[in-house]
């Protein structure tokens, strides 16, 4: 299991006319599931973003294994840190077999031959995401859960050590929701895969997540495991919501009540 | 990890099978171009018998044979053929690049940049030559710096830069028809060619500028494809692949501006070529692989074909251009109809 450390260090980022993030500081828990939260527009994707490089931060740094990502060439940094964003496009009529090896592209060079590694990992991938069956089918004709397997199975054919995810569970009923996230544990459990996700579902997150990170205004509010970030406090503060927060039955995890205006049974 | 022996068997031989496919494929529109190819010198208005054909080729000289084989055809049809394989990389390098079968050179106003640069240098500079290639790449390209340009906000979004794109092919229209306006009678033909392409006329010392960008700029762009095929997945997903987006893209523009350019400095822009391969060629290999290659042979066939068509099948003698702009109209009115029905964005 290789240890891998990504550090996010006084980090200065947005867009063009925008500061979202400022003097935000991160660290990632090598082998950890890591879900970030927090309301709509607080940052969280753009956090995401600057650290799968796919923004360059206005100043401060993303650390991987000491090293900035945003100088490192961007194939070598591809076989170590993946990344699903949140609306990959699938070409028309492609097959899964086929969508997945696309996978392997950072493994290979201009005009390197196709590897039996490669289609080892591309078998080990589909297998991992119970999609083997679907190999030969088109992407398009596949229901919203089996599409996100084999976008992750995707993912892993890269074979990076590090995962970041997108909102992997957005559009799917919640049996999916929690397919994937099973799935994406699996994964950190058998290989030590680092996970780092941006997640909406705060239950879900608590549930699923080692190190919980509460995302407000562009700043860290709290971050740590679930049953001492998810808290009625910080529910407050993040989310503006008024809520209970009682141990799961099932889990022993954190589980959030909302309250809202109607909620009470009695005043 | 332990994955069994027989699953990475399966992968492997379906992956061939794809691989075997796309190779087959490949090698039957290779072969379709050339029985066109021979076919065409074959036919015209006089029949050439193919022994006579292949002697003329080996530059044996042939009595009659040799002046309309050798001198006609043979120019044509090697002109109509690395026009096509231009004008169908090109295009299928743009449509690939931004995902959209409308983001082709010959919508977004590039081939019209550079075939404006041409007419203003032969008519109004009275410039002929390799000097009229030079301008037409170099307007070419600046016209896509100006749509890139125009377009950009936050990054290039596909959409935009096609309406920047439409609306700056319609102005230099208009610049075209203004020149061509003022240009003398005698030579109104020679104008046609700048309004919908053609062969006419082709000699073989015109091929060789022709050969050069093709293998330079189609070099480098097919060098690049593997990095075209990922952007297919998204920008993001091609960021998170490893791909460098903003320096594939700008290759890419340059590459394919280069050899669009060039191309129409001969021909002129001949209609919907570059517009149409793209979509053929991915009906017939499907999503499997970089449509680059695919794409130019489907335009090296359509521009010989479709010249063939307007010579001889048709009443009266058409140019190229006229031929594969019927083809390509419809096709634009169907994926608009079809934008509309699926309301997806253009």
């Amino acid at each position: 299991m290789t240890q891998h450390s990504l550090t996010v260090s006084d980090l200065a980022a947005g867009y063009s006319d925008r500061l979202v993030l400022d003097h935000l500081a991160l660290d990632i828990p090598a082998n950890g599931i890591t879900a970030i939260v927090g309301a709509n527009a607080c940052g969280k994707s753009t956090l995401l973003r600057v650290m799968s490089r796919l923004l360059s931060p206005r100043s401060g740094q993303v650390l991987l294994d000491g090293k900035s990502i945003h100088s490192m060439p961007p194939r070598q940094l591809a076989r170590t840190l993946g990344l699903l964003p949140q609306s990959p496009i699938a070409p028309e009529g492609i097959t899964v077999a086929d969508l997945v090896s696309r996978g392997r592209h950072p493994h290979q060079g201009i005009l390197s031959r196709w590897t039996h590694a490669d289609d080892e990992a591309v078998a080990a991938a589909l297998e991992a995401t119970k999609t083997f069956d679907l190999a030969e089918r088109a992407v398009d004709e596949l229901s919203g859960g089996q599409r996100q397997r084999v976008w992750i199975a995707m993912a892993l054919a890269q074979q990076t050590d590090l995962l970041l995810l997108d909102e992997p569970t957005t559009f799917l009923d919640i049996s999916h929701q929690v397919e994937v996230l099973d799935l994406l544990t699996d994964l950190n459990k058998t290989r030590g895969t680092t996970i780092v996700m941006v997640l909406h579902d705060l239950n879900l997150a608590a549930r699923y997540a080692d190190y919980l990170v509460a995302m407000t205004d562009g700043r860290i509010h709290a971050a740590g495991s679930p049953n001492e970030i998810l808290t009625e406090d910080t529910v407050q503060t993040v989310f503006g919501l008024q809520s209970r927060i009682i141990p799961d039955p099932t889990s022993g995890r954190p589980l959030m009540l909302p309250i809202g205006r109607h909620g009470m049974i009695h005043k | 990890m332990t994955t069994a022996a027989c699953s990475i068997e399966a992968i492997a031989s379906s992956r061939r099978k794809r691989q075997n496919r796309r190779r087959t494929l490949l090698v039957a529109a290779a072969l379709l171009l050339v029985a066109m190819f021979i076919l065409t010198l074959m036919l015209g208005q006089s029949f050439t018998p193919p022994a006579d054909v292949i002697r003329v080729l080996l530059g044996q000289d042939v009595p009659g044979a040799s002046f309309t084989v050798g001198q006609l055809r043979l120019p044509r049809a090697v002109m109509a053929i690395l026009a096509g394989l231009s004008f169908g990389l090109a295009g299928a390098a743009f449509q690939t690049m931004l995902r959209n079968p409308l983001a082709s050179p010959d919508i977004i106003g590039i081939s019209v940049g550079a075939s404006a640069a041409a007419v203003f240098a032969i008519v109004v500079l009275s410039l002929s030559g390799p000097i009229v290639s030079l301008f037409a790449v170099l307007s070419g390209l600046g016209v896509a710096l100006l749509i890139y340009g125009l377009s950009f906000r936050n990054g290039v979004a596909g959409t935009r830069l096609i309406l920047v794109g439409i609306g700056v092919s319609a102005m230099l229209e208009s610049f075209i028809a203004y020149i061509l306006s003022k240009a003398p009678a005698w030579s109104l033909q020679e104008a046609m060619r700048w309004l919908t392409g053609s062969v006419n006329g082709a000699q073989l010392g015109q091929a060789l500028p022709l050969l050069g960008a093709l293998i330079v700029f189609g070099g480098l762009l097919l060098l690049r494809s593997r990095d075209l095929e990922a952007l297919r997945l998204g920008d993001d997903m091609a960021a998170a692949l490893g791909t460098n987006v903003a320096r594939t893209r700008a290759l890419v523009i340059f590459a394919a501006v280069g050899t669009i350019a060039v191309a129409t400095a001969v021909t002129g822009p001949i209609a919907f070529v570059a517009f149409l391969s793209g979509p053929i060629a991915a009906r017939m290999v499907g999503a499997q692989g970089s449509l680059l290659i695919p794409a130019a042979l489907v335009g090296a066939v359509l521009v010989l074909v479709g010249d063939y068509c307007g010579q001889f099948l048709l009443p009266g003698r058409y140019p190229v251009g006229v031929v594969t702009g019927a083809l390509g109209a419809p096709y634009l009115i169907y994926l608009i109809i079809r934008v509309n029905r699926t309301g997806k964005s253009l």
